[in-house]
């Protein structure tokens, strides 16, 4: 790795003192004179018109200020999803409908003095459903003769996407590779087989919360927990219709988001109730709520085939896929485009045929989460993977060492899809995954394990070991676009300008140090702001692990302006010219004579000496190349095959990030999103009952990981060097999430032989399987 | 209905119905380290300090807090003058989101009270009972045995 000051440091996270000592930081810890409080009522039906709604006697009562429904809002159809415009997902969404598609579907909203008589105006809005018959299952949804949810005449997509409501269908995309059938004959031995993921809620601590309120200008300001500030002021601008101008979105601090707020979930209503009512509204979710009415991960039916020679070379790789868009298709086509575009290029084979369906059903609808389709694509692959090589009679690392791609490889899918249609032709300039998978097996001690868990197991606990590996592209290339902006102060301190947006990661520490970096200043000499749409230039926001790499090289970039600029008046001040100077330490010396100036004196110098001017920049970068980060991730589990019940007990996940930024906040990326995926692996699970309400919607029934679950996680960071990211970084914020899911299934496999392709792991399907096998 | 206690050292006066909760007492009274995640009692991010023994505050009644001692992170330290737990935290790389640490620390604190040296086994029971869903609770950990070394270098 190259020589760095600044970047490659653990430096500490700049908000975290201000955390830990709980400051007032985020979106509800503000109180405004006069705010209201609102709710929205749900619907109990998962598929009903609505015949009539009566929100008169609601509107009476005393303390409420505004209700909203169907009958007096505009009717504008658009997409929640937070993509860069135009977006790849379908307009089928209106603020309110006439007709419900899933229960949690919202009805009505009211502001009210408090959330009491809010609650109690809800109660008092009579609505007449006329129910319909209703499809829970992607599969069942797609057949001739079930009941079409998206029938509204008006509903479209801003891009030419193949789609068909009529059959359920949110999108259709298909590819092929290479040559396929001819790869499948080649093949000497083939697995195969049919797979199932889950639905899961992405549990940020913080649930979706947001402040609207007019300012005395008359403008409307949005302050709410989104990964997206962006993406909101346009999307609530169109469902207002307002000029976007008139709106303002201000991000503070966040309290996760996972996917989860990349989208617009309640800013249109709030903003709304505010722009009626001309008084601060609140509206924050309760934790059902978040349950219920916000966005899960899709679950999705896959069938996978791979072909391999007998020396184990991977010949013909088929996915088909079937993915639960739920009742609305945001971000349900660019998901299932990952399955194909960000998964399968993690393998040396050319021959590829991919089809993917995204059906709508009357469930909680599938948004952005971590990982956003690759989680959902490797699983069937990396089982089948592991299915393979137990077949060549091969050790699982070998297998995937001999079958990953490695620094100077191309795939094709890189050109022929993308997230969002077709992609970039792209050159692996930096993978250091093989290193990764030695680096982890040792640390795991794999070999040892391997073998001994092999042997006979007696009592009722039994162990066993599974590894897979796994890739995830930066960015969506050609269309994801970030800028930052930064100013010169007359001390020689710098005020960062960002619309990148920190929602825990750390991402604004991170892009400090690599202006501080850049500079050669310490990082308490930026002042970081993000993000507000009046005052942090645009940035795509926070996803498809774009902020290091994205927003990163514009941070880079708009450094560089600034210390162009910097050089221009050192020079002028020490009478040199400018290809003798460097910037050094918080000045500019002269390589030839020595002589310095420092920043401040140059600060001064440009603001109140001579051609007086403000030292300051903008500079933007639009991502070229989606660089794929890798990861290896092995995993020990213990099986009680009396109780059914899956413990892990240790994890070790290797990460090619390319320059890890800072790499404490690094590893901190990778635990997180390791746990995430092994509670989703083992405990997280929707419960429905046949009329699609969900059973479970509260931490109390729908168990996430805890520190009794968790792992020992050991994380190494193998580094390698991206020529196209910011001092060779690449992404770290999903690839991680991506590996439990598998892994964790291998290692149930090799410690009781039962394959489980259906996900979560849990107690009764374990002692399912376990009791399918003893009967064969 | 009114109430007196002390919060963070503080005498302080407490206005409220009889059916609420602390945790919505509190924040609405400007204590916004309390933060709310479901209300239910199942994440633990609005844990306080109740005599010293860490409380689900969205579990106990307003009215309860009669005559109590009630600690939340910003009792123990300030941006200024952190608390060598906060400062562990931060250093540790524990915090990210930061909305489960404030919970986190206060757990913490009791158990460094009680167990000046803790094992991983008593660290992970201490903090059972407060949710966090983005770091994988490995820096946690951490961070309560740096403290519990720093504090412990401190006293000798």
């Amino acid at each position: 790795m190259k020589d760095f000051k600044v970047v490659g440091k653990p430096v500490r996270k700049i908000d975290a003192i201000p955390l830990a000592t709980g400051q007032p930081l985020f979106t509800d810890d503000v109180d405004m004179p006069g705010m209201l409080h609102a709710r929205i009522l749900w619907s109990p039906y998962a598929h009903a018109r609505i015949k009539d709604i009566d929100i008169s006697e609601a509107e009476r009562l005393p303390g409420v200020h505004a209700v909203l429904c169907y009958k007096n809002v505009p009717r504008v159809m658009h997409t929640t999803a937070g993509q860069a415009w135009p977006e790849p997902s379908p307009y089928d969404t209106a603020m309110f409908d006439r007709k419900v598609r899933y229960v949690g579907d919202r009805v009505a909203a009211v502001a009210a003095e408090t959330p009491e008589i809010a609650e109690r105006a809800l109660q008092l809005i009579r609505v007449e459903y006329e129910p319909l018959p209703a499809v829970l299952d992607p599969e069942e949804a797609i057949k001739e003769g079930a009941p079409v949810i998206h029938d509204e005449p008006d509903c479209k997509y801003v891009l030419p996407i193949r789609w068909d409501p009529k059959r359920n269908i949110a999108a259709h995309v298909e590819l092929e590779t290479g040559d396929f059938e001819r790869g499948l004959r080649e093949a000497e031995v083939v697995v195969e087989g049919k797979f199932r993921t889950h639905q899961e809620q992405h549990c940020c601590l913080e649930t979706h919360s947001c402040i609207a309120y007019v300012d005395p200008a008359g403008r409307l300001v949005i302050r709410t927990s989104t990964q997206v500030p962006f993406h909101v002021r346009r999307i609530v601008a169109q469902c207002l219709q307002i000029p976007e101008r008139m709106v303002r979105v201000v991000k503070p601090r966040i309290g996760g988001g996972f996917g989860g707020k990349q989208s617009m979930i309640i800013e249109d209503v709030c903003a709304m109730l505010a722009w009626r009512t001309k008084r601060p509204v609140r509206l924050v979710y309760t934790r059902r709520e978040e349950f219920m009415s916000a966005h899960v991960r899709h679950a999705m039916v896959l069938w996978g085939k791979i072909g391999a020679k007998r020396d184990g070379r991977l010949t013909a790789i088929e996915l088909r896929v079937l993915s639960n868009a739920g009742a609305y298709g945001a971000h349900g086509m660019t998901v299932v485009n990952n399955t194909c575009a960000k998964t399968l290029p993690l393998f040396r084979c050319e021959n590829i045929r991919w089809v993917a369906d995204v059906a709508y059903t009357n469930t909680v609808p599938g948004g952005a989460y971590r990982g956003y389709g690759v989680t959902q694509g490797i699983f069937p692959m990396a089982i089948l993977m592991d299915e393979l090589a137990e077949r060549l009679g091969m050790d699982p690392v070998d297998f995937w060492k001999l079958n990953t791609v490695r620094e100077g490889d191309t795939h094709p899918i890189f050109e022929k899809l993308g997230e969002v249609g077709k992609g970039v032709a792209m050159r692996i300039e930096s993978c250091s995954l093989p290193e990764c998978i030695d680096r982890a097996a040792e640390v795991f001690e794999w070999k040892k394990k391997r073998a001994e868990y092999s042997k006979p197991q007696s009592g009722p606990v039994r162990r066993g070991v599974g590894m897979v590996c796994v890739a995830q592209g930066a960015t969506v290339p050609l269309i994801d676009m970030a800028s930052a902006s930064a100013k010169m102060n007359d001390d020689g301190s710098f005020n960062l300008l960002i619309g990148a947006t920190d929602l825990g990661t750390g991402a604004d520490t991170v892009l400090s140090q690599i202006f501080a970096e850049t500079l050669d200043i310490p990082v308490e000499d930026v002042i970081v702001y993000a993000a507000d749409t009046d005052f942090t230039p645009f940035d795509k926001g926070a996803y498809a692990s774009s902020t290091t790499y994205c927003s990163g090289m514009a941070v880079l970039k708009t450094a560089e302006a600034i210390k162009r600029q910097i050089l221009k008046v050192a020079s002028e001040m020490l009478g040199e010219p400018e290809e003798n100077l460097r910037v050094r330490q918080k000045g500019v010396e002269s390589k030839q004579s020595g002589k310095r100036v420092e920043f401040h004196e140059i600060a001064k110098h440009s603001m109140y000496v001579r051609k007086q001017f403000q030292i300051a920049a903008t500079e933007s970068f639009a991502s070229p190349l989606p660089p794929q980060s890798y990861s290896a991730h092995f995993v020990e589990v213990e099986v009680d095959v009396e109780t059914g019940e899956v413990r892990v007990p240790l994890y070790v996940v290797a990460v090619d990030c390319g320059t890890a930024i800072n790499p404490k906040l690094a590893e901190g990326q990778a635990e997180g999103a390791v746990l995430n995926g092994i509670s989703h692996a083992l405990y997280e699970q929707y419960v429905w009952d046949e009329r699609g309400r969900m059973l479970n919607p509260s931490f109390g029934s729908y168990r996430i990981a805890t520190t009794l679950d968790a792992p020992e996680i050991k994380t190494i960071l193998v580094p390698s060097y991206e020529p196209s990211g910011p001092y060779g970084a690449k992404s770290i914020g999903e690839v991680c999430v991506n590996g439990p899911l598998p892994a964790i299934s291998n290692a149930i496999y090799h410690a009781v032989g039962i394959r489980l392709r259906e996900s979560p792991f849990t107690p009764d399907r374990v002692l399912r399987a376990l009791k399918g096998k003893s009967k064969s | 209905m009114e109430i007196c206690c002390k919060i963070n050292g503080e005498e302080r006066k407490l206005c409220f119905e009889p059916h609420e909760r602390l945790l919505h007492v509190l924040r609405r009274h400007g204590y916004y380290e309390v933060k709310d995640g479901c209300s239910e009692g199942h994440c633990g991010v609005c844990t306080v300090l109740v005599d010293g023994k860490p409380v689900k505050s969205c579990l106990m009644f307003a009215a309860q807090a009669e005559g109590k001692e009630i600690t939340t992170a910003r009792g123990l330290g300030s941006p200024e003058s952190p608390h060598p737990i906060q400062q562990a935290f931060a250093d540790e790389g524990a915090v990210q989101c930061g909305f489960c640490t404030p919970a986190m620390i206060l757990c913490a604190h009791h158990l460094l009270q009680r167990v000046p040296d803790p094992s991983d086994k008593e660290i992970r029971r201490a903090l059972d009972g407060v949710l966090c869903r983005c770091t994988g609770y490995q820096k946690i950990i951490k961070a309560v045995k740096t403290a519990a070394q720093r504090i412990g270098g401190e006293a000798k």
